[in-house]
């Protein structure tokens, strides 16, 4: 077990000029079998690797990871954690998740600077503030904590939102949910890393999976770039390439991959406490502990694997944003960039066993996989300890597809789909 | 970013065509026996290439439908792309 991080030891580190820490975790080469391979080290193949040898006592695992750790999507997203969805089968996994989180930096000795700001969206007419008191009943009804902002209450709390009469987007009041937030990307899969590492679990970066070998209906391993790895269990988490992992194990998957951008802009001095969102325009905005405007928008509207977004796109982003803020126009954007996600026509999650025994799938999580990390990783590893799938994620199955059991989270995927 | 060709046009921005969803075989007729599996093959089900594919766009500019044929890992140089009916 790795020594744990305190503010001792960081002082202790400061005396030294900071050159003695130990490495988070280590760089693995991967042996020949395993019981349990991972494909993908993003935040729920990791997830589930720390979840497997906590809970479980599983620890002959390899995360098999093509890249490096936090290099993917756990790497991309606006980092924003909420669980404000309708339907209560989505609401009972992403609250599960929220709670997993709120108390994730202690649980993993690392600090995942959860800050809970609470997530504002905008009501821009009668009729979108009619439909909030319909949802605030939903969510109430699903346990989820939400409340209703008059617009007078809402230009105190962010005075900076375009309340002007002659707005082209009138702001007539907000939904929020005060338990929802922002985490820092990268510490979450960090953390789960040298969590999931000092158990026994090996972390193999740069090692691409090429295939998935299947055999009379039952899974033997995986091909790699660095040779074949046997495994009796075999977890896909891997969103934004899932349909091509899973077709090498035969399977195809109701998944179509969009480019989905989002950018900041250079740091400035604190001025939104809570993470902003409008329907209307697509675009939302929170601003993160560097003091950057981290905004997302919709989806580019048509299939791809480039990792690469539209000018149009970006355009229509940062228009959107100015609209709700028109004080922000004289910022200039420092970065943006698109991350591949996993379309479902239903906007929710695959998470079940694969048509193909011993063969776990984890995709489909659209434009909000960051905040269902925790849930995703603990109920994958329960179903990979129990061989069943848990109760929690029962309904996400790849089989509602063909019962017709869609469970419609388009509403709430907020994120133009 | 990418260009598409379109037949009546000539070269055009992607910005221009709406995505109408990738090629595939035809829908079952009405009647056909159907199974809840073939039922979600068919609606839900797709191939998600990453490489050239065969797609529909309609240039939502000159109102026509078209096949075009895209590099989804590659989004430089032009897209042919050919009428979806015969004019």
């Amino acid at each position: 077990m790795a020594a744990s991080y305190s503010s001792w030891g960081l002082v202790r580190q400061a005396t030294v000029g900071h050159g003695s820490w130990p490495r988070a975790w280590r760089a693995a080469a991967a042996k020949p079998s395993y019981r349990v391979v991972i494909v993908g080290g993003g935040g729920h193949g990791i997830a589930t690797a720390y979840y497997l040898a906590k809970e479980h006592g599983i620890t002959d695992v390899a995360v098999l990871e093509k890249g490096w750790i936090g290099g993917g999507n756990t790497g991309r997203n606006t980092t924003v954690v909420r669980s404000n969805y309708l339907r209560p089968e989505s609401a009972a996994f992403y609250d599960f998740s929220l709670r997993l989180y709120e108390r994730l930096t202690a649980e993993l000795n690392f600090n995942i600077m959860f800050s809970r700001r609470g997530l504002t969206t905008l009501l821009h007419s009668p009729h979108a503030v009619n439909a909030a008191w319909g949802q605030l009943n939903t969510l109430h009804l699903n346990g989820i904590d939400a409340e209703i902002l008059s617009r007078e209450e809402l230009q105190r709390r962010v005075p900076l939102l375009n309340f002007a009469p002659d707005a082209r987007f009138p702001i007539h009041g907000a939904i929020v949910q005060p338990r929802a937030g922002v985490v820092r990307h990268d510490a979450v899969v960090w953390g789960y890393a040298r969590g999931a590492d000092a158990r026994g679990v090996d972390i193999v970066q740069n090692c691409e999976v090429t295939g998935i070998e299947a055999r009379d209906g039952r899974v033997n391993g995986v091909h790699t770039r660095q040779g074949f790895i046997a495994a009796s269990q075999v977890v896909m988490a891997v969103a934004g390439s899932s349909s091509l992992v899973a077709a090498t194990a035969g399977i195809r998957l109701p998944i179509m991959t969009y480019p989905l951008q989002a950018m900041v802009t250079e740091p400035i001095k604190p001025c939104l406490d809570t993470v902003v969102l409008s329907p209307a325009t697509g675009s939302y905005v929170s601003q993160s502990d560097r003091g950057e405007l981290v905004i997302g928008g919709g989806l580019d509207r048509y299939p791809s694997y480039a990792q690469r977004g539209s000018i149009a796109v970006t355009a229509s982003t940062v228009a959107g944003l100015l609209e709700i803020f028109p004080s922000f126009s004289r910022l200039k954007l420092m970065r943006q960039w698109a991350g591949m996600v996993d379309i479902i026509a239903d906007s929710s999650p695959i998470l079940g066993f694969a048509p193909v025994r011993g063969m776990f799938i984890n995709a489909g999580w659209g434009t909000g996989g960051f905040k269902a990390i925790p849930a995703g990783g603990w109920t994958t590893a329960w179903s990979i300890a129990h061989q069943r799938e848990h109760p929690m994620i029962a309904p996400f199955s790849l089989g509602r597809f063909a019962r017709g059991a869609l469970i419609d989270e388009a509403a709430a995927a907020v994120i133009a789909h | 970013m990418f260009r598409i060709n379109c037949p009546w046009c000539g070269i055009r921005d992607h910005d221009e065509f709406t995505f109408g969803g990738e090629l595939r075989a035809h829908a079952p007729a009405w009647d056909a026996p159907l199974t809840g599996e073939d039922l979600a093959a068919q609606l839900f089900m797709r191939d998600n290439l990453k490489g050239v594919r065969h797609e529909r766009w309609l240039h939502t500019s000159c109102r026509e439908w078209l096949r075009v044929v895209r590099d989804t890992a590659d989004h430089s140089g032009v897209c042919e792309a050919t009428h979806v009916r015969a004019p």
